[in-house]
């Protein structure tokens, strides 16, 4: 019984400020002094059809947007899917709370609905017509560590390909006062279970240390300041292609040790 | 999957605190339903609302947790001595071996509710008291039981609707199983809040009668609250029962409504069988999701009738307890523990006419049965479904 999970990243999906997907981000991340900060570009879900498009808030649109930049071309139809954000959809949640202090409370039934943590997760499977197996997690700061320590444990035990999606949208205020984030970001990671020369291969064990910082001062504030943006430094190492030992922030304790060899 | 010991378990809903309680209530049929008043709600609906949540004190070092939802939960960990039970397996371990994975869909969102009518007047500020993080926040039920036994392990929520607390047996198994964790406390906690009345009221699935499962006039669901937590462990000295098999599926069919024949469920329930190695017929009860609503059981109906036929005996409990939501998937696994405990299979209550359409083998009075295995479905918004197979103890 080994300690550590290990997993290789089949594809990359990103969605951030200055990170307008990962095909885009890779040469920034590889030098973070052409890294410029412009809000988070959030792309109407094609993948809907019209009426769920209509239905769709910032955090469908967002996870939707790096799930399909990281499963391009591959079956998503048999496709686990693990989702994890510290938020659900922010703005509708904010709706529905104003609605809720109102004498009548006429409470909108496509508001309540959207309401559920694994909306996105519905989304997705909806929009790619899979059955497969979806969950959806929370932890709060810790969404990022949480998603990819269950996307790991679920392709090791099932020797099948997951598609980890983290996304995490600010609230309007008054809530944004009490949790304010920046700005919108999602990462998305499809993992393999089988080693494959060509793509990084990812060793992910559950450790007691310090979370690796990003190089560059700008995308450090982004790392600390929305949980999906504690991906950075695996997605800088991943865009170097060079392997690398990092710490990602989890629990703290537990962290995640990540080794990526490899491609 | 190898199967997993539960060591212990409790639960706290509408039928009592503690599994005593809640064993009486099942044997005798009685109902936690009442057409009690929650908070201000005008609403005309019946509730499975827990006595006595108010009363509650949360530990005063986690006092910035203090709303409805961690106050169930503390009620939950005070019931049938779990919380001793949990501190003997951090001593055994170590706090850093031992994962936290609990379900809810609402978490302590009524504190947010509550704040957003003490907005400041002029700045629509929440008020200072207002804590987003330790409250509202999806994680702050598994922070704060993480927090209430001092574990280090890893921990998150599962937050898929109405089966969120049947997926925390996989996300924990799945870990124990890989030798990452000796063990986990998981679970589920959902309490009533305005968000879940008035909005399954807006969809119409909100019954003003009593909800009546697998009923031909069922109208709607009756809501409930409830905290239900098992510890699992990788090896046990008393095995209460065997976590023997889970199966998960998604609909990707629509957002509230289930697939018309049941096909993600159907997914689930084989997906579990074959997890536990079993044939259908191996399984002497199934606790259903059955919410009563109209279209929910239809399907559920198909779906169980294509994986068990007519054979299998099987009851949905929420006419009981309510639909407690995130907490139903921990809430039912633990009446289908319950079961085999009781060697009972629990009846539906409150059904009247029995819905000529539905073909299930559905049990209206409690009956004793010589049970060796249990399964329990959940589903849940967004086409999220669960099936959990359990095993006798000996």
């Amino acid at each position: 019984m080994s300690d550590s999970l290990a997993v290789s990243v089949l594809g990359i999906g990103l969605a951030g400020p200055g990170l307008a997907g990962w095909q885009r981000s890779r040469d920034v991340l590889r030098d973070a002094s052409r890294w410029n900060r412009a809000p988070t570009e959030l792309a109407a879900p094609l993948l809907l059809q019209p009426a769920e498009r209509r239905r769709a808030g910032a955090m469908v649109k967002l996870s939707l947007a790096v799930a399909d930049e990281a499963s391009a071309g591959i079956d998503r139809q048999r496709l686990a899917t693990v989702f994890s954000a510290s938020t659900g959809e922010s703005a509708n949640c904010h709706a529905l709370c104003e609605t809720l202090a109102t004498p009548e409370r006429l409470v909108s039934p496509t508001r309540f609905t959207n309401s559920v943590h694994n909306a996105c997760a519905g989304y997705w499977h909806i929009a790619t017509q899979s059955r497969a197996r979806s969950t959806s997690l929370c932890g709060r700061d810790a969404s990022f560590g949480a998603g990819l320590l269950e996307a790991a444990v679920q392709c090791v035990t099932g020797g099948e390909p997951v598609l980890l999606v983290a996304s995490d949208v600010p609230y309007p205020e008054p809530l944004h006062g009490s949790r304010p984030l920046p700005d919108a970001f999602g990462v998305a990671l499809l993992l393999g279970a089988r080693a494959d020369d060509n793509v990084p291969r990812l060793e992910v064990r559950l450790i007691d240390a310090p979370a690796t910082p990003c190089d560059d001062a700008g995308l450090e504030a982004l790392r600390t300041a929305i949980p999906a943006a504690r991906s950075l430094p695996l997605l800088a190492a991943l865009a170097r292609r060079a392997s690398a030992r990092l710490v990602i922030e989890y629990l703290g304790p537990p962290q995640l040790e990540v080794r990526v060899t490899g491609a | 999957m190898m199967r997993v010991p539960v060591t212990d378990y409790t639960l706290v809903s509408a039928l009592g605190a503690g599994r005593a309680a809640t064993r009486s209530a099942l044997a005798e049929g009685c109902s936690g339903l009442a057409q009690h008043a929650f908070e201000t709600v005008a609403l005309e609906t019946w509730i499975g609302q827990v006595p006595g949540v108010d009363a509650v004190r949360l530990p005063a070092v986690l006092g910035d947790y203090d709303c409805r939802n961690n106050r169930l939960a503390q009620l939950g960990l005070d019931s049938d001595g779990f919380a001793a039970s949990v501190n003997a397996a951090r001593a055994r371990y170590g706090a850093d071996r031992i994962g936290v994975f609990l379900g809810t869909s609402t978490s302590g969102i009524l504190q947010t509710e509550l704040a957003y009518r003490r907005r400041d007047p002029r700045s629509g500020a929440l008020p200072g008291d207002f804590r987003y993080g330790q409250t509202h926040n999806t994680y702050s039920l598994a922070d704060f039981v993480r927090n209430a036994f001092a574990l280090q392990g890893p921990s998150a929520v599962v937050s898929t609707a109405c089966s969120s607390s049947a997926k925390v047996f996989g996300a924990a198994s799945r870990m124990i199983g890989l030798g990452l964790i000796d063990a986990a406390l998981v679970g589920g906690v959902d309490s009533l809040c305005l968000t879940t009345l008035y909005g399954f009221n807006s969809l119409e699935l909100l019954a003003t009668d009593i909800c009546r499962p697998w009923d031909a006039e069922r109208h709607g669901l009756s809501l409930g609250e409830a905290a239900a937590f098992a510890l699992l462990e990788r090896e046990g000295a008393q095995v209460k029962a065997w976590l023997l098999g889970v199966g998960e599926s998604s609909d990707g069919h629509h957002m509230s409504s289930p697939h018309p024949q049941g096909a993600g469920a159907v997914d689930a329930m084989r997906a579990a069988l074959a997890d536990a190695g079993l044939e259908a017929a191996a399984v002497g009860y199934l606790n259903l999701h059955g919410t009563a609503t109209p279209n929910n059981d239809a399907a559920e109906d198909l779906a169980v009738h294509q994986v068990f036929g007519a054979r299998v005996p099987c009851s949905s409990t929420k006419g009981a307890t309510g639909h407690t939501l995130g907490a139903a998937g921990a809430v039912e696994a633990l009446i289908a523990m319950l079961a085999l405990e009781m060697q009972l299979i629990p009846g539906g209550l409150n059904r009247r006419v029995p819905d000529p359409e539905l073909r299930c083998r559905y049990v209206d009075r409690s009956t004793p049965a010589r049970l060796r295995i249990v399964a329990s479905n959940s589903f849940g918004f967004g086409g999220s479904n669960a099936c959990l197979i359990f095993g006798a103890a000996a």
